[in-house]
């Protein structure tokens, strides 16, 4: 028994790619593949043509892969700047003390650059919202990710106007040049953001859609599979 | 209202306030009771330092008394045939032997290290029992007994220099290297460390290795002060040691920590031991107020920062 089969997809840079599908259709197999967490049993991941093993989430990230999970991944009693550089942390000096001044500085720029607004880096991630919880994982990976951002669920349990504010950060990046995997359950969300559309049933690949050329119903139908 | 950050420090002025005022006529404030806290706090505050990071790893180390009882007996035992040299080296393997088969069995198997450190305390307190048949090993290596215990340089005690140099050592690590960042992430979202790229199995090794260690350590200094080794040595000292880290501010279930909290702790620590013994508290009494503190002190822990107290 696999977890996935049959699955062809590919994500442009500049480019967002939804990926849907019912609870168990293989989303989160997918992101855990791309994100060098479930290395795949067979098939090949590509990047820029050249094929790729991941062994962990390491070599992912070695190749510009970065994931902003579902749970977010965010250490919540340490300060912003800290989350930002977690595990890429800057150092200085010929003992390699932390660089806490550069890091807050570059973490409080990118926060600017993508309009994500938190009154001091030094805070706890824990004395944010959800919203700017969000946008501290999102600025995390658009600012590691050179290639590819996989987001699982980005705005699930958000209220409106966070989930706007989320949205329009996915746009920068996208913006930006950086190729954007989109899981998610809206499929409002997915016909706003995405540019393609990859439905998963059952652990296979139903079909490919651009989001200008399908309907919801369509989408609803290869999720459902009452349409092949 | 008080953020708990700063709990540790009023506390420490109001204690010694307080006994400063209920003791004066005892001598409490006097130099040598001050230096004798310094003398009686510094094994203390060495295993403190590195409880510090097993707690803001989220883990924890029961076996720490044990520790310091059996590489104390072997410090001594070996020093009697081999020189000192040879004795602390062997003292502190054993610390550093016991910390890597916790911290193996912890990283590598995945188990919890409150089962693993608790079993681990039995079999260490059982070597230090069997080892010299429950009987007390002198030390009379003078060298020894003036770098590890008893020497002073002009009034201080050389006690002190090993205090301040675990904690200096402890501080660097904690605050200033990517190993205190990778600690603290570690303890506070152990997926997230993990998504991240931290090696989430060797921090939690390593802590347990510096934690086994500074217990060591912790016996070489009994071992120097007292002059000799039992396997008594560091009965009591698991409850001290982690009122004073959890008292100093750092997180019984991890993701924060303080190594300067630590020390302030122990030295609370400290001063309610000699006060209590100068209000001619018994031991019994003592203990008693120790596991009153230490509860009011997890009681705060177990708020989220950020909540006055």
């Amino acid at each position: 028994m696999v977890a996935l089969q049959g699955i062809t997809l590919d994500v442009g840079a500049g480019e967002i790619v939804a990926l849907v599908g019912d609870n168990g259709a293989g989303k989160s197999t997918v992101v855990n593949c791309v994100a060098g967490v479930h290395p795949p049993t067979s098939g090949q991941i590509l990047v820029e043509d050249e094929p790729v093993r991941f062994t962990g989430p390491l070599d992912a990230r070695r190749l510009g892969i970065d994931v902003v999970f579902q749970d977010l991944a965010l250490a919540s009693a340490q300060p912003v700047y800290m989350n930002m550089f977690l595990g890429r942390e800057l150092v200085t000096g010929p003992l390699r003390r932390l660089d806490r001044g550069a890091m807050v500085v570059q973490t409080q720029t990118l926060l600017e650059e993508l309009d994500v607004r938190i009154d001091d880096p030094r805070q706890a991630v824990r004395e944010l919202s959800g919203g700017q919880r969000q946008g501290v994982a999102i600025a995390r990976a658009a600012h590691w990710a050179q290639r590819v951002v996989v987001m699982d669920e980005p705005t699930a349990a958000m209220g409106v106007a966070e989930t706007e504010r989320v949205e329009e950060l996915i746009r920068r990046m996208r913006d930006r040049g950086r190729a954007i995997l989109l899981v998610s359950h809206s499929l409002d969300q997915v016909f706003r953001l995405a540019d393609r559309v990859c439905v998963l049933r059952r652990g296979t690949q139903v079909g490919i859609r651009r989001t200008r050329e399908t309907t919801g119903d369509e989408v609803v139908a290869m999720i459902t599979g009452l349409r092949k | 209202m008080i953020s708990r950050r700063y709990f540790v420090y009023v506390a420490f002025l109001a204690l010694l306030a307080f006994f400063a005022i209920t003791l004066h006529d005892d001598g409490f404030l006097s130099q040598t009771n001050l230096l004798n806290i310094v003398r009686q706090t510094t094994p203390v505050t060495v295993m403190a330092v590195a409880v510090v990071f097993v707690l803001s790893a989220g883990e924890i180390d029961l076996s720490l008394g044990a520790v310091v009882a059996l590489s104390a007996l072997v410090t001594a035992d070996v020093m009697q045939d081999h020189g000192a040299v040879l004795g602390v080296a062997a003292g502190l393997g054993v610390g550093m032997g016991v910390g890597a088969v916790n911290g193996g069995l912890v990283a590598v198997l995945r188990l919890p290290s409150f089962l693993v450190t608790l079993a681990s305390m039995g079999v260490v307190a059982g070597l230090a029992r069997t080892i010299t048949d429950l009987r007390s090993v002198a030390v009379e290596d003078r060298g020894f007994i003036d770098i590890f215990g008893s020497g002073d340089v002009g009034p201080v005690p050389g006690l002190a220099f090993w205090a301040l140099g675990a904690v200096a050592l402890g501080q660097f690590g904690f605050r200033h290297r990517r190993f205190g960042a990778h600690v603290l992430a570690v303890g506070d979202n152990r997926a997230a460390a993990r998504a991240t790229g931290i090696r989430v199995d060797r921090v939690k090794f390593a802590v347990l290795v510096i934690s086994g260690t500074a217990a060591a350590l912790a016996g070489i200094l009994y071992t120097g002060r007292v002059q000799g080794a039992s396997y008594t040595l560091g009965e009591q000292d698991l409850l001290t040691v982690i009122a004073a880290v959890v008292i100093g501010g750092t997180r019984l279930f991890g993701g924060q920590g303080s190594v300067i909290g630590a020390l302030v702790g122990s030295l609370i620590m400290g001063m309610l031991t000699n006060g209590l013994i100068l209000s001619g508290l018994s031991s019994s009494e003592q203990l008693v107020a120790q596991g009153l503190l230490l509860l009011l002190a997890i009681t705060l822990t177990a708020r989220p920062e950020g909540d006055p107290i």
